[in-house]
């Protein structure tokens, strides 16, 4: 009997991009914590921005990436699609949770509020929940091929649905605005660049554990592929 | 009539066609057998439009099913082991949609000839859902042939038919093929498959394993040679 | 033309079989009436906070009887594999699509035109005359948004293994816009505002409509694959 799997191999830059993540956030880091002052007012807590700024910018990135692999899919039928699609969405919905994590720890000390129904932050949480929906419609199908059929019919409307949600969501809070307002603070030169350099440590990570990700989906499905196989051949 | 080349499907990580081709001249009958798994479900499937080949070509009367699936469609009637039928609708409700969605001409009067052909005339406005299991099987036939397709695919129609539905959908299926319609047919009955049949294939893995012309076969060979031949694709 | 004869069959296909029964439609109204004894209890109907939540409750009351049809709509296809004889008949995809859409969508508005009156009477709540009109339109904008996503997103759960848990979870983060749009619109109307105030949220779900009932069009094909 002859096999025609292989043992997924780790990707040939694997290592490059691993430590391309490792130093560029190790150098974010820095900045965030050992370089850049501290906003004038608000003191100390104004470096969650960097994070919560980072990770949203990740989150929408990874969506928007669910989106493209899953018109490809659905263009070509092809699983490795299907496979990008599921680890960015996982990996968007982890940095959505962590900007609403960050945001309202970032709120309750700068507006005394944990929480405020401010556009972005809501628009967010919409997100949140579309994308958990995504994850939803995966757990609910067994057969492979619906999985990815159905979850990349919901990637694609998913995505085009965000612009909608965050106009209304901002038209709402127009009409009923914030009795703590949200707006912006005075940002200086070098925070700029820290935060700049932490986008870019943010994008870079975003790869890595895309590829981690894939990585391991492949890795179960060639086991889900050596079960069935065990199964014929018992059969 | 038909004519497939390369046709291969794969759903998820399972290949279940593999590369088949087949031509179908008009007005033939072909009985297709295999074990279950096959592909020859798929196989039936994909040439009647329900759903699409991974890769290959298929053309049904020249056209391709790519650009013309509606045009297709119209020439093509299914009959499985499910009635697609609405149990809280009559009979005649039933035939009625199924005769506006195929835009059948003088609607009022096929659906009575098909009800009689297959025996239901006295039903009309009974809902399908009083109706026995047999009853249902001849009022599925009588929704497949309502259009008056060019090619009749069945899926496995004699399970859970009773004598008189079998002999109702055999003489249904001669009538048709007198009138150079033609017919694709998928069952694990080797007595009514090989009766009316001019071609037999056998489908194994997804590929045809065996395709040869009623005329060359013996029908108490038939059963030996299908054994035979399953055995050796495995 | 065929494309109409085909949504017109499909529609009487349902609404006949549906009128035979009554089996949705009823359970949907009596859904729908428990709802607002629910709000009864829950609100006091004599508090004046209740002319504030009304036009909440009213479109909470709709979606909640709504779910009820749209998770019957698909997954009643699947007796004796009708979706299969849908799949086979010489129409494009999209009239499959429209031709449920429409049924559900005149579902809806009969639950609507029975529970509106019914929410006025038990909450004692006068519906200005010159409001009817923008009322009865934000309504159908609203409904119209809800029924053509939720009818997509239903032939797309229909197929999972537990539809009925899994179409709501779905659908409502996906439809926030119709629904802060149909509250903040039917509020703004109910209190007789300025149509300045109000048209924004016409236009919004005017587009949310305009954009969910296109994209059928394109995807609906994908969900109908074997």
């Amino acid at each position: 009997m002859k096999y025609d799997y292989e043992t997924p191999r780790k990707w040939k830059y694997h290592n490059i991009l691993a430590w391309t993540a490792f130093l560029t956030v190790s150098a974010a880091l820095y900045l965030i914590f050992m370089w850049v002052p501290n906003e004038k007012i608000q003191g100390p807590v104004s470096k969650i921005i960097y994070f919560h700024v980072s990770s949203a910018w990740l989150a929408f990135f990874a969506f928007f990436v669910v989106m493209v692999c899953s018109i490809a899919y659905l263009k070509t039928k092809d699983l490795k699609w299907d496979i990008i699609s599921h680890v960015s969405a996982e990996v968007g919905v982890l940095f959505t949770t962590i900007v609403l994590v960050t945001g309202p720890i970032w709120g309750r000390a700068s507006w005394n509020a944990w929480w405020t129904w401010d556009h972005r932050l809501t628009t967010t949480l919409i997100l949140w929940f579309i994308y958990v929906a995504y994850l939803m419609i995966r757990s609910a199908f067994n057969e492979e091929e619906k999985k990815a059929r159905f979850s990349a019919i919901f990637g694609i409307i998913g995505f085009i649905d965000v612009p909608i949600v965050w106009m209304s969501i901002r038209w709402w809070r127009t009409i009923h605005p914030n009795i703590v307002s949200s707006g912006g603070f005075a940002m200086d030169p070098s925070m700029v660049q820290t935060l700049l350099a932490s986008l870019a440590a943010f994008t870079v990570l975003y790869f890595y554990l895309l590829e981690k990700g894939i990585f391991v989906q492949r890795i179960r499905s060639q086991v889900e592929l050596l079960k069935q196989r065990i199964t014929e051949e018992n059969s | 009539m038909i004519k497939a080349e390369g046709l291969t499907k794969t759903i998820g990580h399972k290949q279940i066609l593999r590369g088949i081709d087949l031509h179908i001249p008009e007005g033939r009958f072909v009985t297709v057998f295999g074990p279950n798994g096959a592909g020859k479900s798929t196989l039936l499937k994909t040439l009647a439009l329900i759903s699409k080949p991974t890769s290959g070509n298929i053309l049904i009367n020249g056209l391709d099913i790519r650009k013309n699936a509606d045009v297709i469609r119209q020439q093509i009637g299914v009959i499985s082991h499910q009635t697609f039928l609405y149990d809280n609708l009559t009979a005649r409700e039933n035939l009625s949609f199924y005769g506006q969605m195929y835009r059948v001409p003088q609607l009022k009067d096929r659906i009575f000839d098909v009800l009689s052909e297959v025996g239901l005339e006295i039903s009309l406005n009974e809902p399908v859902r009083t109706f026995s299991r047999g009853m249902q099987q001849r009022l599925a036939i009588a929704r497949a042939i309502l259009h008056d397709p060019a090619l009749l695919f069945l899926d496995e129609p004699y399970t859970g038919l009773d004598p008189h539905a079998i002999q109702i959908l055999n003489s249904v299926l001669r009538r048709l093929n007198l009138d150079r319609r033609t017919v694709f047919l998928i069952t694990h009955n080797f007595e009514e498959g090989f009766e009316m049949s001019d071609r037999v294939l056998f489908v194994v893995k997804g590929r045809i394993v065996y395709d040869g012309q009623k005329q060359e076969l013996k029908k108490d060979e038939l059963r030996n040679l299908y054994l035979r031949k399953v055995e050796g694709a495995a | 033309m065929n494309t109409l004869n085909g949504i017109r069959a499909i529609i009487w296909k349902d609404l006949a079989s549906e009128f035979r029964t009554k089996e949705l439609l009823s359970s949907m109204l009596i859904f729908a009436v428990l709802t607002i004894i629910v709000f009864v209890f829950a609100f006091d109907p004599t508090k004046d906070i209740v002319r504030q939540v009304f036009p909440g409750m009213v479109w909470v009351c709709f979606l909640f009887a709504g779910i009820l049809g749209l998770n019957r709509s698909f997954v009643s296809e699947k007796t004796n594999d009708c979706i299969t004889g849908l799949i086979l008949c010489p129409v494009d995809r999209s009239v499959i699509y429209f031709g449920k859409m429409t049924a559900n969508l005149i579902y809806i508005s009969i639950v609507e035109i029975v529970t509106l009156p019914l929410f006025a009477v038990l909450f004692n709540y006068r519906i200005p005359l010159k409001a009817v009109l923008p009322l009865v339109l934000v309504i159908f904008l609203g409904s119209l948004g809800f029924i053509a996503v939720g009818t997509f997103l239903s032939a797309l759960s229909a197929n999972a293994r537990s539809s009925e848990i899994l179409l709501p979870v779905i659908l409502f983060p996906i439809m926030v816009p119709v629904i802060l749009g149909a509250v903040q619109a039917s509020a703004a109307v109910l209190a007789m505002a300025p149509a300045a105030e109000w048209i924004s949220w016409i236009k919004i779900l005017a587009a949310f409509d305009a954009i969910f009932l296109a994209i059928p069009l394109v995807l609906f094909e994908y969900i109908l694959e074997v």
